[in-house]
C-alpha cells in the first residue's frame, strides 16, 4: 500500500478509520469525503475502513452510466439526479475523468453540468481522476462506490470516462449498465459489433432532439433487443437491452430512463444478478490480489541480489530495481522478461509456476 | 512508499494535488480560469473544475464533496469583497480550515490586505505565470492524510 506522499500517518489528529467510519455513517459529509480521499490514495486508513464498512454495503443499486466522448453522459446523469431528486431519492454520483498520461494532472469537468445540485444535501458528487487505469473506471471506483453503499445511498451514479468500443469495466463494477449513445455514430454493423454494446443492459440514444435519433435508435433496437436468437444451454445468453431515446438537456425521455433503470433493478435482485456480483466480488479480490503483489515487488526494490532461479548462470545476480540491473537487463534484451518475472516471483514465493512449467 | 524512488509500477505514483477552481458570482469571463485548469492539468494537478456563476454555498460544498486541497477562485466582476470572505468564512463553518484559498482575476491592490484578512492565501492579478500559481500551491497546501 503506498502511503500518501504529503503528510504522514502520524499527523497529529489524523482521524483514524474507526472515528471516521462512525462519523459518515451517523451522516457527517466530511467525513466521508476523507473516507473518499483514502480509498482513492489507498492509504492503510483506506483498508481499515473499507474492512468495516463492506458488511454494510450490498443494498444499492450501482448504476454504471458509460458511452463516446460528448455523448452527454454527465448531462444525462444530472437529469437523472433531477429526476430521483423529484422522487425525493437520494442519490451518490462517482465521475470518472481520464488523468494525463504525461504529467498524472486531470481536468474533473463532470461536475459542470451537475453543479445545479452542488447544495441539495441528498446529492454527492465525487469527481476522480483515472490514475492511469484503464478500462474507463479508476482503480478506487468500485471500492468508493461500496462507500457510499455502506453510508446509505440507495442508488450509486457510475460515470465512467469517455469510452470507445471495449472499455467495458463499469459491466462488472455496477448492477446496471446504460450505454449512451449520440444520433449517427453508426450502422446497424456497428450495433452488432462485439464489445461495449454487449455488456448494456439499458441503451440510450441522446441528443433525442437531433435529426436521425430516433433512426439510430431502431437500428440499435432491431440488431439488439428484437434480433432472434437461439437458447443454447450452457452458454451465456446475450442481453436484451432496452433501448431509448433521452435529450437530457431538456429532460425528456428521462423519466422513462429512470423508469428502465428500476426495471432492471428487480432483475438483478434475482439470480439474474448473481453472476454479475460473483464477477465484481472477483474484480475487487483480483485489484487487492495485485496491489499486495506491487507492495511486495516495491519491497524488493533496493534488495541485495536475487538468486539464480529461472535465470541462466551466465547472468550475474542482477537487482530487482528500477534503475538497476534486472530491468536494465531486459531493457538491453541480455535476459527476456519472462526470466525476470520468474526471478521477482521466485524471491516472493520461493518457486514461480511459470518457470516450473517451462522447466516440464 | 511515497518518496521512494522511480516506481516500478505505473499508477503507483505520489498522490496529485486537487484543486477545484470555481467562477463565483456573476460575471460570465471564465477564459483564464479554463486556461489555468489545464495549465494546471499540466502541473500535474488533479483540477475540478465547476464552471460559471457558483454561489458561495455551491463552491463550499463541492469543495467539501471532492475534499479538495485548493480552492481557486476567479473573479473579474468586481464583487469579490462580498463573495470571497463569504467562502471562507462558509469553509470555516464546515471545519475545513485545512484548505488553501487562493484567488485570482481583476482584484485592486487595495483590497488585498482585507482579503488576507479573511482567509485567502493568494491573489494573482493579470500577468501571473502558471508556474508561480503551480509553485505557490505546492508549497503551501498544507498536507493532509
Amino acid at each position: 500500500m503506498p502511503t500518501p506522499a504529503r503528510g504522514s500517518s502520524t499527523t497529529p489528529g489524523a482521524p483514524d478509520a474507526e472515528a471516521l467510519c462512525d462519523a459518515a455513517l451517523a451522516g457527517d459529509r466530511r467525513a466521508l469525503a476523507r473516507l473518499l480521499t483514502a480509498v482513492e490514495n489507498r492509504t492503510p486508513l483506506a483498508e481499515m475502513a473499507l474492512r468495516r464498512l463492506y458488511p454494510l454495503a450490498g443494498r444499492a443499486q450501482l448504476v454504471g452510466v458509460t458511452g463516446p466522448p460528448g455523448a452527454g453522459k454527465s448531462t444525462l446523469v444530472a437529469a437523472l439526479i433531477a429526476e430521483l431528486r423529484r422522487a425525493g431519492r437520494p442519490v451518490a454520483v462517482v465521475a470518472v475523468d481520464p488523468s494525463s498520461p504525461i504529467t498524472g494532472g486531470a481536468v474533473l469537468g463532470d461536475r459542470v453540468r451537475m453543479q445545479a445540485y452542488a447544495a441539495d444535501d441528498g446529492v454527492f458528487i465525487r469527481s476522480m481522476a483515472s490514475r492511469g487505469h484503464s478500462g474507463g473506471l479508476s482503480a478506487a471506483t468500485t471500492a468508493a462506490a461500496a462507500v457510499f453503499d455502506a453510508v446509505g445511498f440507495d442508488i450509486v451514479l457510475i460515470e465512467t470516462v469517455g469510452t470507445g468500443q471495449s472499455e467495458v469495466e463499469v459491466a462488472a463494477a455496477a448492477d446496471t449498465t446504460v450505454v449512451v449513445e449520440a444520433p449517427e455514430m453508426g450502422d446497424e454493423v456497428q450495433a452488432i459489433k462485439a464489445g461495449l454494446l454487449e455488456v448494456a443492459d439499458v441503451i440510450v440514444v441522446n441528443k433525442g432532439d437531433r435529426p436521425g435519433a430516433h433512426r439510430t435508435a431502431g437500428q440499435l433496437h432491431a440488431m439488439l433487443a428484437d434480433a432472434p436468437r437461439d437458447a443454447r444451454p450452457g452458454r451465456p445468453s446475450p442481453k436484451r437491452p432496452e433501448v431509448l431515446v433521452t435529450t437530457a438537456a431538456t429532460g425528456e425521455g428521462v423519466a422513462e430512463l429512470l423508469a428502465a433503470i428500476d426495471r432492471h433493478r428487480s432483475t438483478v435482485r434475482g439470480s439474474d444478478g448473481e453472476t454479475s456480483r460473483l464477477k465484481r466480488a472477483e474484480a475487487q479480490v483480483w485489484a487487492v490480489l495485485v496491489d499486495r503483489l506491487h507492495a511486495r515487488v516495491r519491497a524488493l526494490e533496493g534488495a541485495e541480489e536475487v538468486p539464480a532461479a529461472g535465470l541462466s548462470a551466465a547472468i550475474p545476480s542482477p537487482r530487482v530495481s528500477a534503475a538497476g540491473g534486472l530491468l536494465r537487463s531486459v531493457a538491453s534484451h541480455e535476459i527476456d522478461p519472462y526470466a525476470a518475472a520468474d526471478a521477482i516471483l521466485a524471491r516472493l514465493v520461493g518457486d514461480a509456476p511459470g518457470s516450473r512449467e517451462a522447466r516440464k | 512508499m511515497g518518496g521512494c524512488g522511480a516506481a516500478i509500477i505505473p499508477g503507483m505514483t505520489d498522490r496529485p494535488l486537487k484543486v477545484l477552481i470555481a467562477k463565483p458570482g456573476l460575471d460570465g469571463h471564465d477564459r483564464g480560469a479554463k486556461v489555468l485548469a489545464r495549465g494546471l492539468r499540466d502541473e500535474g494537478f488533479e483540477v475540478v473544475y465547476t464552471g460559471l456563476r457558483q454561489t458561495p454555498e455551491m463552491i463550499v460544498t463541492a469543495a467539501l464533496q471532492e475534499d479538495v486541497d485548493v480552492v481557486g477562485l476567479s473573479i473579474l466582476s468586481g464583487a469579490h469583497m462580498t463573495l470571497l470572505p463569504r467562502i471562507c468564512s462558509l469553509l470555516h463553518e464546515r471545519g475545513m480550515d485545512d484548505v488553501l484559498v487562493a484567488a485570482g482575476g481583476i482584484i485592486p491592490d487595495e483590497d488585498v490586505p482585507a482579503l488576507k484578512e479573511a482567509g485567502v492565501a493568494a491573489i494573482f492579478g493579470p500577468g501571473t505565470t502558471i508556474a508561480q500559481v503551480a509553485d505557490f500551491l505546492r508549497a503551501n497546501a498544507r498536507p493532509r492524510e
